[in-house]
């Protein structure tokens, strides 16, 4: 058997992959990792979110940095490796406000909004969040094992976390 | 692109001299000779971001101030762990202890760190103030010390509303016998940023 890759997706980015390779995305804050899994096939996809909607901003060629056009990019490439819509589910995790603001400054609660989107976004697809860690204070990485549908979290300081 | 030179010039300037005033303030605060390098603006995209201070993973103590006033936005003040720990325990008059690496910071620290983030910013945004005779306010200073690509994510995400780069303007300083690297990050928002640069006259 060959060996197992860790495929990196970028900040506004996604991809995706086979097992036995795993995806992985380093150091979400605000930002949230989607992470879509069709335990059939084993095939998963990652994308690493930025902001909540893609038509409140003028510049959204990028589709992988919103989280509407973001998951419906991800679940395109995943279809185009013969993965049905129908049998995916998804593990999130991010979204955290990384500094203890007071004020209501709109800047400070978009990994709030971010969380709220993609979970909007996954509800209007029909796909089912097996699993979430999101919210609070700290950053993640997360990766992301097609073959057990296993999701990683590490953290500063904090014991790795599998959901 | 020329226009674009310009422009690159000035915010250069202002990053230069907001970073002159800055590090002055941090010498005589840990009471220090602290040399500066010559500051760099950089558009870049927002894995370059993270690649400047070491990797998304890099353990880093952010200081973030909403900025009020004629320009709207965020600074954000990025030093190393390391780094941070060195300037916090000479600031209380600790002996440095490279220990201290990858550790977190306990509560005194952690306001040090805010007072040194406070202090540095306010002689940033001053300088910036009288360059482009702009009213700027900015809140108290919070701390986050965790993963660099989590903290940046904070800057990222706003620059994510404009496109695919974020704007930096970076300035590093060290100290006689350690390097300490300080990356300031000012984010303006969109308006604030155009009005900035209409009252420089471009």
């Amino acid at each position: 058997m060959r060996m197992a890759n860790m495929i990196k997706v970028g900040m506004a980015d996604l991809n995706i992959c086979h097992s036995p390779d795993a995806i992985t995305t380093l150091g979400l804050g605000s930002c949230v990792g989607v992470a879509l899994y069709d335990k059939t096939t084993h095939i998963a996809g990652l994308v690493h979110v930025m902001l909540p909607d893609s038509t409140k901003v003028r510049q959204n060629q990028n589709k992988a940095k919103f989280a509407d056009t973001g998951i419906d990019l991800l679940i395109e490439m995943l279809e185009k490796e013969g993965v049905r819509k129908q049998s995916l589910t998804a593990k999130i995790a991010g979204g955290a406000q990384m500094f203890a603001f007071s004020s209501n400054n709109d800047m400070l609660r978009v990994g709030e909004r971010n969380v709220e989107a993609v979970k909007q976004k996954l509800k209007d697809l029909g796909i089912r969040i097996l699993a979430e860690d999101t919210g609070l204070n700290y950053g993640r990485t997360v990766e992301f094992y097609p073959e057990t549908g296993d999701f990683v979290i590490k953290s500063v300081g904090k014991p790795v976390k599998t959901i | 692109m020329q226009e674009k030179s310009i422009e690159f010039d000035v915010l250069t300037e202002i990053g230069n001299i907001g970073a002159g005033n800055a590090t002055t303030a941090l010498s005589q605060l840990i009471n220090a000779r602290i040399d500066m390098l010559v500051p760099k603006v950089d558009l870049l995209t927002f894995n370059e971001l993270a690649e400047i201070v070491g990797g998304a993973e890099t353990l880093v103590a952010g200081i973030l101030l909403s900025l009020e006033g004629d320009v709207d936005g965020m600074m954000l003040f990025v030093l190393e762990s390391s780094a941070a720990h060195l300037l916090v325990d000479q600031l209380m008059g600790i002996s440095s202890s490279y220990s201290k690496e990858g550790k977190g910071f306990n509560d005194i620290e952690e306001s040090a760190l805010k007072e040194i983030g406070n202090i540095i910013a306010g002689a940033y945004l001053s300088s910036i103030s009288s360059l482009t005779n702009m009213l700027i306010t900015s809140s108290v200073p919070y701390l986050s010390v965790d993963m660099a690509g989590a903290i940046l994510s904070v800057p990222a995400i706003e620059f994510g509303k404009m496109g695919d780069k974020a704007l930096l303007i970076e300035s590093q300083f060290k100290d006689l016998d350690v390097d300490i690297s300080g990356y300031f990050i000012l984010i303006p928002t969109i308006e604030s940023y155009e009005r900035m640069l209409r009252s420089l006259g471009l």
